[in-house]
């Protein structure tokens, strides 16, 4: 058993397959396989997105639409993209959901160890040269477009961060499919040194033109103000597009509408599918759904 | 032809007052002719208040359930308690993420109760590398989620009783695999609540 260099007589933690970090491809062979017979690959979940963030006098304010989009499909119409990297610093993510949401967190839990070895306060460009680096690694297979704003020692810094690892730093940053119109937005008026307010109602412009002017983004505005000493997640900031269709009345449907099939079956899973029974918890006793205890026939 | 339709299947979850109904449909079939199973199992037990529901290709709906409770069995195991759903919906994001370039073709649907917060209704679809969308109304999945989704958003109200939102997410999965040819043959419903689990099959076209 390998003993830790210091001389510590424990033996070395060796984490199991499943704790190990980084990305695992077993499954490729195989899904290669698949496709070779003709089976078609699924696409993951896209954010068509309009991000956007603005530095204005001591602070920077980033904003969002909250549409998720699968296909022509809306997959979420509330989800949140203005993600937590540091107590001080946010990120928005555009491109694919998975990579911004793993790609965040994975930033903000080497920052917050980071954070605790150093006992200062994160700096912006740590988090852009950590996040640069992983995307720059996985040459753009990794999909994640970023506006990455925060208020460190040095002040207020902005960055939009490419897929593939390239980086800008500038006064006002857009992305994701609706960053043409937005970039209209701050390209008409935006001017050095505004108040938060001003800042504020820059952004949530540039989001409504993304919501109503680019199909990939809608639903609602979200935004975030970061100044030196407070930070204001504004979830749902503005609500531009209420459903305008709600029955008054709902529809309803009296207890036993549903016709039941009450017909047991026969095959070798009878076992494993419960049938029309409602079965009592009892709390910590470790009775299964299958077994039959417990149960009452409906 | 998709990956994701080759054996067909549709999924609800929906959150009432507390009480979460999970619903699948029950057909087994390969490749778009014919179908083998008509009451195949989609939606798995982790625990008394947490269920799984799986849709995508059956191989990997079978071995992401054994993987799935593999994994909450030893996290059992070592704290002596059962994983909270956000916790379970975090692990299965991260157990999808790390085949993000050569992914299980599932996607889950979690729903369950918070037995540490007032058994508080959680549920969240997911694709198929693990990108969370958590709700406070109803998620689905399934190869014809755009019918699904079109039933849920006119028929789905908040803060239902257990029995009136085993009716609603019933009549959805019924409306909603009506129109889908690789998913039917009836369908199951659990409502989750507190103290009962109600588990019903729903007779359904057989075609």
């Amino acid at each position: 058993m390998a003993l830790l260099a210091s001389g510590n007589v424990s033996a070395a933690y060796i984490p199991d397959r499943d704790e190990r970090g980084g990305f695992n491809f077993d499954n490729v062979a195989r899904n290669e396989m698949m496709s070779q017979n003709g089976l078609k690959f699924k696409a993951a979940m896209k954010t068509g997105t309009t991000i956007t963030g603005v530095c204005f006098k001591g602070g920077v304010v980033l904003g969002a639409d909250t549409r998720s989009t699968n296909g022509e499909t809306v997959a979420d119409k509330n989800c949140e993209k203005i993600h937590y990297i540091a107590p001080n610093i946010y990120c928005c993510g555009a491109g694919t959901a998975a990579d911004t949401e793993a790609v965040t967190g994975m930033i903000a839990s080497a920052l917050e160890l980071h954070r605790l070895a150093t006992k200062r306060k994160s700096r912006v460009v740590t988090a852009l040269t950590m996040l640069k680096s992983h995307l720059f690694k996985y040459q753009g297979h990794v999909g994640a477009a970023l506006v990455l704003g925060g208020v460190d020692i040095n002040g207020p810094h902005l960055f939009s961060v490419h897929p593939h690892g390239s980086s800008d730093s500038l006064p006002f940053a857009t992305m994701g499919s609706g960053s043409l119109a937005a970039m209209a937005v701050f390209e008409a008026d935006f001017k050095e040194d505004m108040t938060e307010e001003e800042a504020k109602e820059i952004v949530a412009r540039s989001i409504r033109a993304g919501i109503f002017n680019d199909l990939g983004s809608g639903s609602n505005v979200d935004l975030c103000v970061i100044t030196a000493d407070k930070v204001d997640y504004l979830r749902n900031y503005e609500c531009p597009n209420e459903r305008t269709y709600v029955r008054s009345k709902g529809y309803d449907f009296p207890p036993g509408t549903t016709v039941l099939n009450r017909r047991n079956f026969m095959t070798a899973t009878a076992a494993t599918l419960p049938v029309n029974q409602i079965v009592d918890i009892i709390d910590g006793a470790p009775e299964d759904v299958a077994s039959g205890d417990a149960m009452q026939t409906d | 032809m998709s990956i994701m339709s080759y054996n067909g299947a549709a999924i609800i979850a929906m959150c009432g007052k507390e009480c979460v109904a999970i619903a699948s449909d029950l057909r087994f079939g390969i490749n778009q002719q014919q179908t083998t199973a008509v009451d195949m199992k989609k939606i798995y037990k982790i625990h008394d208040h947490l269920y799984v529901g799986l849709s995508g290709l059956a191989t990997d709906q079978a071995t992401l359930a054994q993987r799935f409770k593999f994994r909450h069995n030893m996290y059992e195991l070592r704290e002596s308690r059962k994983m909270r759903p956000e916790t379970f919906a975090n692990l299965v994001s991260t157990m999808l993420y790390e085949k993000r370039f050569g992914p299980y073709y599932a996607e889950p649907i979690v729903a369950g109760l918070d037995a540490t917060n007032g058994y508080k209704p959680f549920i969240t679809g997911m694709d198929l590398i693990g990108a969370m969308a958590p709700t406070d109304n109803f998620v689905v999945c399934g190869n014809n989620e755009e019918s699904l989704f079109g039933v849920c958003e006119s028929m789905y109200k908040p803060d239902l009783e257990p029995e009136e939102l085993f009716e609603v997410i019933a009549q959805c999965i019924l409306a909603g695999v009506n129109r889908d040819c690789l998913s039917g043959w009836g369908g199951v419903v659990h409502v989750i609540s507190k103290d009962k689990v109600i588990t019903r099959t729903l007779k359904g076209r057989m075609d």
